[in-house]
This record gives C-alpha cells, structure tokens and sequence, in this order.
C-alpha cells in the first residue's frame, strides 16, 4: 500500500530523527504544549465544576457556555489569536484553553451532580465536612465521568495543537504543513501517522489512569 | 482597508456562496453517517456482544486528529472536497452509533414487553416504538455531531483550500486582513448555534409527548 | 398521655434523652411541614415516628441531628440545646442511618463502617478492628469485609448501614425508614435483629417509617403524626391500640387493631388443662379416664411429649393409634412466652377449635379452649384500662 510506503520511507530516514526539526523535538514540543494547555483548562474547569456541581448551583449558565463554547471552531480561534496577536505561544495557549475548559467544567459538573444523593446524605448525617464530602464522597464516585471530560479534552488539545503549525508553531503539525506546502508526501503522511499515534496514546493514558485511580467498587457497580 | 464581507477573488465565491458551501461540506457527511450508524446501531441493539468492541473502534476512530485523517486520504481522492468529508462522515458515525444505541437501549422492557404481547413485529416495534423514544438521544447525537462538523470544515482550508469559510482564514493570513478572520470565526459559529437550534426545535416537532427540559 | 416519672416506673427506663420543644419548620415558600411539635423522647429505648408521607416524621428526624434547622422551637439533647453544639460534633455523637443504606461505593464494607471512628481520628487498624466486631454484631459474615457494596444484597446493605451508625458507639441511632426498601421476609429479619441490638447496647432510637405495624412490632413509644406536621398521639404500642386518641389514629390503625392488640396481652395467665391428653403409649384405661364430657375430642402425643394430632376419644384403641389417622392440631402456642394473640391465633386455626400449648421444648404443656381464652382476653382488657386510669 501507497501510504504504508511512505510511513515507512519517512521513519526510516535517519535524517527524521534529529536537529531542530527531528522527531524526538517535535513531539517534545508537541506534549509540551498539549500538557501546558491541558493544565491551565483542568487548573481551571477542575475547581469550578467541583464546586458547582457540589452546590448544585450555576447548571444553566454552566450549560450556555458549553453550547457556545462548542460553536467556536477551533481553527478559526487559533487563526484569529494568530493575526491579532502575532507569532508566539499565547495566541496558540488561548484557543486551546477556551476549547479545553468546557468538556471538562460541564462533565465536571454533570458527574458531581450525577452523584447518588444518598451517600452524600448520610455522609453529611454523620458529621462529614462539606470539603471532605466532595473530596472523599462525591470525586471518587464521579471520577470515571470527570476522566473522560478530561480526555476528550486532551484529545480535542492535541488535535488541535496539531494545527498551530499553520501559524507558524512548532509540534509534529510542522511535519504535515510543511509537507504539503514542499509537496513532500513522505513527510505529511510520517507527521500524520505521529499525531494519530499520540493521540491513541493519550487514549491510552487515561484508559491506565482510570484503571489505577478508579476503585473497583465504582468501576463494577457502574 | 476593505470591509467585513468583501471576500477576496481569489475564494471564487460570495460571502453567502461560501455559507452554502459549508453548509453542504459540514451536513452530508452528517447525513451520511446518519444513514450509516441507524443500521449498525440497531445490529449492535440485537447482538449485544457486537456493542463493546464496536464502542472500541469509535473511541479509537475519534480521537484520530481531522488533520492528520485528510492528509492520509489525499493519496487516494486528491486535494478535494470528499476528502474532507468523509473523516466528516467519520466523526458523525462515531457520535451517533453511540448515541442511538443508549437511546434504543433506554426504552424501559416494561414497553418492549406490552407492545410484544400487543403483537408488534420486530420491524414494526422498531420503527413505531424503540426509534420514536430514542429520538431525543440520536437528536443529542446529531448536534454534537453537526456541530463539530460545522468547526471541523474550516481546516480543510490546509489541503488545498477546501475549507468554504475556513479559506477566509487563509486570506486573512495572506492580505492581513483580521476583519476576514473574525468573519470566518463568527460566521462559523453562528452557523452552527442556527443549525443547533433547528434540531432542536426538531426534536420538540418530532417528541411532542415530551416535557420541556429546557436543555 | 404517659409522663415520663410514670414511664420510669412502668418501662425500667428512665430520663428523657431529647426534648423536642414546640418545634415548627417552616419553608421560605410559607409550607409547613412540623407544627409546634413537643415530644420528649425517653432514653435506651425505641421511640418511633409513624404518619402518612408529608407528615413531617422525616423532618422532624432531620431536624434532630440538624440536616434541617429549625425555625422556631428548641430540641434538647441530654439537656443541652442542639444548636449551640458544632453541628458536626453533634452529628459524629449520633448514628445516622437511611433508606437503601446510602453506602458509599467505592469503599469496601470495613472501610464503610470504619467511617464515623475514622472521622473522629481513630487509627486505621483500630478502626477496622472495631468495624470487623460491629460486623458481628449485626449479623455480617466475617468474609465480606473486602467486598464492595454492589457485590451485597439489600438486606445485607442495610445491615451494613445499620452496622457504620454503631460504629463510634453513639448514645443516639435515627433511622429514617431504614427497613422499607426490601422484602417483607428481609424486613422481619432486620426488625428482630434490631430489637435485639437495642437489648443488648441499649440505645436511644428515633425510628421513622410509614408501616404503622412496624411502628407498632419496634416502639416503646409511638409517636403518630398527621399530614400538616402535626402531633396526634404519642402513646406506647398497647394503648395506641387499646385508647387512639381520635378518628385519624383509629383510621391509620386500621381494622383490626383489636386483635394486634392481643399482641400486648401475655398468655401466662391462661389456665392450661391437661385432662385431655394421651400418649401414644397410653393404656386402655388410662384413654378412657381422660374422656371426659368437657372434652370431645383428645390430643395424642408421642411418648416423649410432642403433640401429634387430636382424635375423638372412641376412634382410639390402645397400642394401636395411627398418628396419620389423627386430625391436624394446627400451630402450637409457647405458654407464657406467646402473646394471647398467638393463643388466639392457635384457637382458630385448630380444627377442634382448641389451642395447643407448648413449653420451651416443644412439649405439651397442656390444651385450652377458645371460651377460656375469650375470658383471659376480656380480663386483660378491664386490667389495662383500669391501669391505664390509674396512670391518668
């Protein structure tokens, strides 16, 4: 097969996996602007979906932003920030953030929520702290939900970094943009197959995450 | 500076041509995937040992970046439009087989078993009992899926600028005009809040038996 | 209605534990769900809360352990107003336990029990230690302390939940229909089992339920409340049944509130006879002194004591009794420990229409007729009111 070829042809070339421009830079760059994007949108859809799915309070404004939210395209974004902003990771990090927030604050939300209230009740009839319910009653019921917000998320982020190559951004989109910009067919396949393997592996990751952190309680009676 | 809906020549298209380009890039692979996951959905109904790989192969298939998806294709159908619009139709499949088949599965037993006893064939129970109830899931489906194929059209611009509005974005990169950009982006997105709200007005068409759920 | 000096008295159980004192919860919406409700609930002993649902029995529960503040009124623990305690303090030094348990999921059985000593900072292993004896003492195999929650059956969950409110010894249980999600079979099981932990720890239990024969088999006293939050009767079992205090209790009572009342009345004092019974090994003269006018027909035992069945006295042929010839003596009643309803109950169901009394064994103790239980029964009702007056 055509393709097959070229996969092969591109990641045999000794030339790929070095320099500036070599595979290990690329990827580096790649995971480090997906982790950095994944971080600052959990360090900020976290909380606050905890939080308002504890209270309960906020669902409806919660769920208009999510709706808006999924209306902006994302390439649109990121060439906007682009020519507004000019070169640089802020116009990249800000898109990816505002796509990344909202699976993970409305799932957040929604698994908070979602939680058997009588748990929480005799929790709370016990003496439990509002903190510790949320932390030891309600997140560990609700984590397999919040995991796969954070997933899509992740998932959504490094599909998108992939193209902040566009403008002008390093990460293994270079490869594709660049390749079909010098024609080079090799190369735009080799970038390709790349972005799809990161991806499964960060599909991957948060399988293994899941496994780990999910007590087998939960995982079955789910 | 030129203004707002002054799209540049080389696009080879009005402002509202290119709408009903992307209109068209965004919802036939919908469609497509519609009339493609309505069968599988309803074979992973029947057998359900079918559902969990099934579920599998979706996760997988979605998580592949658009990018990376149309490019592979280029070597097989060339720098155009139906490249674009079957990892489209792709993305919809994989939305909506879930979504159909939660749907199916929640009609309660209670009303499978009376329209059985009722004397409901299996065609006929499907089409008259399970698809009428699992509308609002596969209506869920749909948006989610329109939507992202409404946003994910604009990239096609990468691959010789089969992107319908997302090509504005290219020019607004190349004549430095932002004004084209901020039309692209808000074209898009009010494109896909529009076509949001259709379905679902559709859905309270269709479900007239429903409560309002205000969601 | 019975003070609480004369409770003393009458029920080995002394002191009010908690006061609640013209209580009313009122909604910001203007709905009120408890009316100006006073209720002194007596120490080491099951007071439960019975009414139609929007009665206002499972706020008032909540109401004791502050999941729902009250808007006017004081409740008195141990003589000290509940809200001046930390709300969290109160709650450890109470148990709390809930319809369908409301266990959490992802802990496993020890774990969930362990919780409350947990949160009052014992260590892990002391924690468990005591989670694993709590464990028996409700009636939980040892083997399922790793398991999860879902792996249980429901009764086996309720059991759990009941088990996680002992934990940290609390002098205080509410129960908020803790029993009404399983099965009535389950449901007697975790009643009895109930009955006998509050024996054997002597707690104070507020219990809530809808079932007012649950209300009836589990309180010391029962507090009968109506739709509007409002009190109706605060008695203990036997004189809700014998004196309700208006139409609604009669209503909610039921029909035969008459024959559960039986239930109250002991059967010792039933005057057993034992003229009437043969062995199997019986002689021909020993079948013939027994037949006695009184008496039509005979009941046969086995050597050993055990009843076997009842026979008339001239289809008997000494050496030659065919216990499957014998005619059904129905269900035997314990003396002294079975109630008069139990008698009663065996009375009916004989086909001679004469009871069967056993002792502890299952021996005959001897036989009695319906007219002398009719008799006990008209005599246990003139002692109760007249007791009842008395106390009044």
């Amino acid at each position: 097969m055509n393709v097959l070829n070229f996969i092969n042809a591109f990641f045999s070339d000794s030339a790929h996996w070095k320099g500036y421009d070599g595979i290990p830079t690329r990827l580096w760059e790649h995971i480090l602007y997906s982790l950095v994007a994944l971080g600052i949108a959990a360090g900020i859809g976290l909380p606050v979906g905890l939080l308002t799915g504890h209270t309960g309070r906020g669902g409806n404004a919660l769920s208009l932003i999510a709706t808006a939210a999924r209306a902006l395209p994302s390439f649109g974004l990121l060439v906007l920030m682009f020519v507004v902003l000019g070169l640089g990771l802020l116009p990249v990090m800000i898109p990816l953030v505002v796509l990344a927030v909202p699976p993970i604050l409305v799932t957040t939300y929604e698994a908070v929520r979602s939680v058997d209230p009588s748990p929480v009740d005799a929790a709370r009839g016990m003496g439990m702290h509002e903190s510790r319910i949320l932390l030891q009653v309600e997140l560990p019921v609700a984590l397999p939900l919040i995991l796969s917000g954070l997933r899509s998320a992740a998932i959504q982020i490094v599909s998108t970094a992939t193209i902040a190559a566009y403008v002008s951004l390093g990460g293994l989109g270079r490869y594709i943009v660049d390749g079909l910009y010098q024609r080079d067919y090799e190369k735009v396949v080799g970038g390709a197959t790349l972005v799809a393997v990161l991806a499964l592996a960060t599909l991957g990751l948060f399988w293994a995450v899941g496994r780990l952190a999910v007590s087998p309680g939960v995982r079955r009676s789910n | 500076m030129s203004g707002f809906f002054d799209i540049p020549s080389d696009l080879q298209h009005s402002w509202l041509g290119l709408i009903g380009l992307h209109l068209r890039e965004a919802l036939l692979p919908v469609l497509a995937g519609l009339v493609l996951a309505l069968p599988i959905a309803q074979l992973c109904v029947r057998f359900r040992w079918l559902y969990p790989p099934v579920l599998w192969v979706t996760t997988v298939l979605y998580a592949i970046p658009s990018l990376a998806f149309f490019v592979v294709l280029i070597d097989y159908t060339g720098q155009t439009e139906l490249t674009v619009m079957i990892p489209l139709a792709v993305y919809s499949l994989v939305i909506l087989v879930p979504a159909i088949v939660d749907g199916v599965r929640s009609v309660p037993q209670e009303t499978l078993a009376a329209a059985t006893a009722m004397g409901f064939g299996p065609l006929r129970r499907y089409v008259q009992v399970q698809l009428p109830i699992a509308v609002p899931a596969i209506i869920a489906g749909l948006r989610v899926a329109v939507v992202s194929s409404i946003s994910l059209v604009s990239v096609g611009t990468l691959i010789g600028n089969q992107g319908a509005l997302g090509n504005l974005l290219a020019d607004s990169m190349f004549y430095h005009r932002p004004e084209l950009a901020v039309n692209s982006v808000v074209t898009t997105a009010v494109l896909a809040i529009v076509i949001d709200a259709l379905l679902v007005g559709l859905r309270h068409l269709l479900t007239p038996w429903m409560e309002d759920t205000a969601k | 209605m019975v003070s609480s000096g004369d409770f003393c008295q009458t029920r080995r159980v002394c002191g009010v534990l908690i006061r609640i004192d013209s209580v009313t919860k009122r909604y910001p919406d203007g709905t009120v769900a408890v009316d100006r409700l006073s209720l002194d609930i007596p120490d080491r002993s099951i007071t439960v809360l019975v009414g139609p649902s929007g009665c206002g029995k499972t706020t008032t529960l909540r109401m004791i352990n502050r999941m729902v503040e009250p808007s006017e009124g004081t409740i008195l623990l141990d003589g000290r107003d509940i809200m001046r305690q930390p709300v969290n303090t109160l709650r450890r030094s109470m148990g709390y336990v809930i319809q369908n348990a409301g266990l959490f999921q992802h802990r496993t059985i020890i774990d969930n029990i362990a919780t409350v000593p947990r949160l009052l900072g014992w260590g892990k292993e002391k924690a468990r230690e005591r989670a694993r004896e709590l464990m028996g003492r409700v009636g939980l195999d040892a083997s399922l302390a790793k398991r999860y929650p879902y792996q249980l059956s429901g009764g086996q969950q309720q059991r759990v939940g009941v088990a996680r409110a002992l934990a940290a010894d609390p002098p205080v249980l509410l129960m908020d229909e803790p029993f009404s999600a399983v099965d009535p079979v389950v449901r007697k099981g975790l009643q009895d089992e109930l009955l006998r932990i509050q024996e054997e720890l002597g707690k104070t239990i507020v219990f809530v339920t809808h079932d007012i024969d649950e209300a009836v088999k589990l309180g010391t006293m029962v507090a009968v409340m109506r739709t509007g939050g409002r009190l109706a009767q605060f008695a203990p079992p036997a004189e809700l049944l014998s004196e309700p205090a208006d139409e609604f209790v009669e209503d909610f009572l039921g029909a035969d509130r008459g024959i559960r009342r039986l239930s109250f009345f002991p059967s010792a004092g039933l005057e057993l006879v034992t003229a009437p019974v043969v062995a199997t090994d019986s002689t021909a003269e020993q079948i013939a002194a027994r037949d006695t006018p009184d008496a039509p027909y005979l009941l046969v035992t086995s050597p050993d004591g055990k009843p076997l069945g009842w026979s008339e006295p001239r289809n008997l042929t000494a050496g030659e009794i065919d216990p499957a010839q014998l005619l059904s003596y129905g269900r035997p009643f314990v003396a002294g420990t079975d109630s008069l309803r139990a008698a009663l109950d065996c009375a009916v169901l004989s086909p001679t229409g004469w009871a069967v009394a056993v002792d502890a064994d299952g021996r005959v103790a001897g036989v009695v007729s319906q007219q002398t239980i009719a008799e006990a029964i008209r005599g246990a009702h003139k002692e109760s009111t007249s007791e009842a007056k008395a106390l009044r």
